[in-house]
């Protein structure tokens, strides 16, 4: 039945109002919020922003870590028919500008000081932005700023109003309809202005739905809420589809204790982009490293038999009876130990998105008894577009369509959706929602990809990203920079990887090494380094990132269709790419057309043939200043492999 | 912005001579600190930075001069008499129970506020308990302002370094003093870790009205947060003020930043 975010709340907490809605982890132990505590404090926050003059239809813009008032404050905006826009709370101040100006925002709700002295940079660039209030008043104590005030005093003043204007709140969530807009989600974008996608309460909870009956999800599930709340994943996991389910959404302490608070809380229900899963496995084979012989091989034996037999089991296949009671010991000695290790004891569900996962990595989480799983869809389609159900997990594909979603593959190759979870639209701009929006209501995902003979989508590449190699021994080829990229990630060694090709004769590629594996790898061969600028300039480091390009070509001369796009050239840049100095989205992806202006003279060295390049960059640290990193950059040939077919 | 309460002196140096045999290693010290203010002592190398703060601290004895804290007269005082008028400090080269955790080491600074004896505790009988789980409130306090929550339980020698410093300031922290001595808070950190430690010296201040005297090396940090700067040189007080008029003195600038010959 088709509701809003605040109806959600009002039945949970008539319905169960006892039960658990949020913990949130302070001073060491973890508080707990009842649906009926929520409720009351989203009255109260409502009645604050009402007398604060926020209106049906406004904008009101949240910024900050997952924290239980944060959300409470969504929900009292959505109960007034306001309309909720996170933003990414580590952007510096100017980024935010575009997007509070464009929706004419004049209210915010933000985590502490440093997002306040962000709001405040800003009264300039948005004279409209005349409420803001805070959660954590650390700091703020002296602050005497017209229009400052914090949450308490918020849920104060709502108290007293709502005590005046008795059924004010419920009136105005009654007049909310399942057709208002909840909530503008602003894409972090690789070129341009970030664009406001907006979706309806409806949309929001269809979704939400959709994806809790697939996986079964229901009140008794745990979620950790510790990814940005500006990002939609992080939304529907731990807002729309916790109002849908009414299960509890737990916030970690801080950022940094994310781990620690993973392993006490144990979720059921788990999101993570493939990058944290390869975090942790990096930390684990660290660990184990460091570990003594006897449970090294302990550790090396009974993954061996993970590899061979776990997925097998996970996906429900016939294993022999030996194999199963080996498996068995191993999950008592090994899996199940390290499983509580890493937060994972009570996972029944958990999800990867966002970019490609590397093949090693995706088994490995299954291998070890973990139902990892991947899932396609993006803030337009408020996620939920392909999922893989239980027992058909791959590495390579992204899943099938769930209810109610419909695909075509298009003449080009793009991925078209329609489902009712689809964007109203681009927030004003009707140029940018008729270039993916059809009159039809089919969207453009910008995906190149199609589906397999079992149903299961596949992704290959950005649509518009996939080019073509010009002039040379492969004129006309497909270049695929996103896959060579990925494929070259996949290496625990390779960080980031930004290919060019498109227009050219061959492929080329910079490349950031990982400096946590790197750096092991360099300790344990005695070899002294200095920083990254330093490491990622050593000989040996070179040639241990020559022998992941070579692999990475022999894979893509395997795939007729991708074998022109093997890299024949790369250099390791000399920093790291960083999203500070625009040379990653928020979301950590490489903006290719950026970077390959920005470091203009590395690529022609790359394909003039040149042996090395001096290069001077300017940095910019997280406190706002600038320096500069300099280095001479050594330009690396690579082994290319003849196309199988060819050989052939 | 912020708004300043600085009160009525509180410490008052006055006349400090101390002597190690034949070595002078402060000629006729005086100064006064006020309530609320950040009062920072500065000087090169062997200048008597660490002896003067010892002093105050009642490790060293000086031979002429007083030390008077609120109006009480103090000469001969050991560490703990003064640590038990609201003195607390931390360490230059860090004086941490290394092989105990983060949430331990905090904890000894509550020590002297522990009213209940051994057996109470050995047993851990009810007022034990509650007197513990108060003292542990507090502690958790403290680990939330200096945010070292992720290292609660992680044994203090396994840190790096800038954040042992940080547990060191908890430490004293917890002592809930009226004097915080600082001893060379941002030696050997990196530009952020500074950065880090100048806020919360700032904030310690700010939130808890805590009165600081530290030693600082680094004259770009003392000149940001201090109210007023004492600068030493071989034992003798060569400049007193507020950053600016220390910053243009001429003795300061010769002694301290060098001179051109």
């Amino acid at each position: 039945m088709p509701s809003t975010f605040p109806r959600l709340l009002l039945d949970h907490a008539a319905q169960r109002p006892a039960a658990p809605a949020l913990r949130e982890k302070e001073y060491g132990i973890w508080q707990t919020l009842s649906w009926a505590d929520l409720a009351a404090l989203v009255r109260d926050l409502a009645g604050g922003l009402a007398q604060a003059g926020l209106q049906r239809g406004q904008h009101l813009v949240v910024i900050g870590e997952n924290r239980p008032r944060l959300y409470a404050a969504m929900l009292a905006a959505q109960s007034l028919g306001a309309i909720v826009v996170p933003l990414y709370q580590d952007a510096v101040a100017t980024e935010f500008a575009y997007p509070i100006n464009n929706a004419e925002i004049a209210y915010a709700v933000v985590e502490d000081q440093e997002q306040v002295d962000k709001m405040l940079e800003l009264r300039t660039a948005c004279p409209q932005l005349g409420h803001v209030w805070f959660d954590d008043p650390r700091g703020l104590r002296h602050y005497r700023e017209p229009g400052l005030a914090s949450l308490d005093a918020l849920v104060e003043a709502g108290r007293a109003w709502n005590a005046r204007h008795a059924g004010f709140f419920d009136a105005e969530v009654a007049q909310g309809g399942p057709d208002d807009v909840a909530a503008m989600f602003f894409t972090s974008g690789t070129t341009g202005h970030p664009k406001g996608v907006v979706h309806s309460h409806a949309t929001l909870i269809d979704r939400a739905q959709a994806g809790a009956r697939f996986d079964r999800l229901g009140p008794d599930d745990e979620v950790l809420a510790y990814l940005p709340p500006a990002w939609i994943g992080q939304n529907i996991f731990s807002y729309a589809q916790w109002l849908a389910c009414g299960y509890v959404v737990n916030c970690p302490e801080s950022a940094a204790t994310v781990t620690i608070d993973l392993k006490e809380i144990g979720p059921t229900y788990y999101f993570a982009p493939p990058r944290v899963f390869e975090g942790l496995l990096t930390s684990v084979t660290i660990r184990m490293e460091d570990a003594g012989a006897v449970k090294k091989w302990l550790f090396q034996r009974c993954m061996a038999l993970a590899r061979r037999v776990g997925t097998a089991l996970l996906d429900g296949k016939p294993v022999g009876a030996a194999d199963r009671l080996l498996y068995a010991i191993g999950n008592v000695l090994i899996y199940g130990p390290l499983r509580n290790t890493l937060g994972f004891s009570r996972v029944r569900v958990a999800y990867t998105a966002g970019e490609a996962i590397g093949p090693d990595l995706f088994s490995f989480y299954r291998s070890i008894g973990i139902n990892l799983k991947q899932l396609y869809g993006s803030t337009e389609t408020a996620v939920f577009v392909c999922l893989q159900p239980d027992h058909e997990a791959h590495a390579d594909t992204v899943g099938v369509p769930i209810e109610g979603v419909e695909i075509r593959v298009a003449d080009n190759g793009e991925i078209l959706v329609r489902s009712p979870g689809l964007l109203k639209g681009y927030y004003k701009n009707p140029a940018a929602t008729a270039e993916v929006l059809t009159a039809d209501g089919w969207y453009h995902t910008g995906d190149a990809g199609f589906l397999d003979a079992g149903g299961h989508l596949k992704i290959i590449d950005r649509a518009k990203d996939v080019g073509r190699l010009r002039g040379g021994a492969n004129d006309g080829a497909m270049f695929a920079p996103k896959y060579v990229e990925n494929k070259l990630k996949f290496f625990p060694y390779v960080k980031e990887a930004v290919a060019y090709g498109d227009g050219r004769e061959k492929a080329c590629a910079f490349v950031n090494i990982d400096m946590e594996a790197v750096g092991n790898w360099a300790e344990k061969r005695n070899l002294p380094y200095a920083g990254y600028t330093d490491l990622a300039g050593k000989p040996e480091v070179r040639e241990l990132i020559r022998d992941c390009v070579e692999k990475v070509n022999a894979d893509l001369a395997a795939d007729a269709l991708l074998a022109g796009s093997q890299i024949h050239r790369f250099l390791i840049l000399h920093k790291e790419l960083d999203a500070d100095d625009g040379e990653l989205t928020r979301t950590r992806k490489v903006r290719r057309g950026f970077i390959g202006e920005k470091y203009q003279v590395l690529v022609d060295a790359l394909y003039e043939g040149r042996a090395e390049q001096f290069i001077e960059t300017q940095v910019r640290f997280e406190d706002g200043r600038t320096g500069t990193v300099s280095a001479t950059l050594k330009i690396v040939d690579a082994k290319v492999f003849p196309s199988m077919r060819k050989a052939a | 912005m912020a708004e300043r309460r600085i009160g009525e002196v509180i410490l008052d140096v006055s006349n400090i001579t101390l002597r190690f045999g034949g070595v002078k290693a402060l000629t006729d010290i005086s100064f006064n600190v006020r309530e609320h203010e950040i009062r920072a002592i500065i000087g090169p190398n062997g200048a008597g930075k660490s002896s003067m703060l010892n002093c105050i601290n009642g490790v060293y004895q000086p031979q002429e001069g007083t030390i008077t804290f609120r109006g009480q007269q103090f000469k001969h005082m050991n560490s703990r008499q003064v640590a038990e008028m609201g003195v607390a400090r931390t360490f230059q080269n860090l004086a941490l129970f290394k092989g105990m955790s983060v949430v331990d080491n905090i904890m000894t600074g509550r020590n002297l506020k522990m009213r209940c004896n051994l057996f109470q505790q050995a047993l851990r009988l009810g007022p034990a308990q509650r007197e513990e789980d108060a003292h542990r409130a507090f502690v958790e306090r403290i680990i939330d302002f200096l945010e070292i929550q992720p290292y609660r339980k992680t044994p203090v020698g396994r840190m790096p370094y800038g954040l042992q410093k940080r547990v060191d300031l908890g430490r004293a922290l917890a002592m809930e003093p009226q004097v915080l001595l600082l001893d060379e808070p941002m030696a050997g950190m990196n530009v952020e870790e500074k950065q880090d430690m100048s806020r919360f010296i700032l904030d310690v201040n700010d939130e808890f009205g805590t009165t600081i005297v530290l030693i600082e090396h680094d004259m770009g940090v003392v000149m940001d947060i201090s109210d007023r700067v004492v600068v030493l040189d071989y034992g003798r007080k060569i400049g007193d003020g507020v950053p600016d008029e220390v910053r243009a003195n001429p003795d300061v600038i010769s002694a301290y930043l060098g001179t051109t010959h």
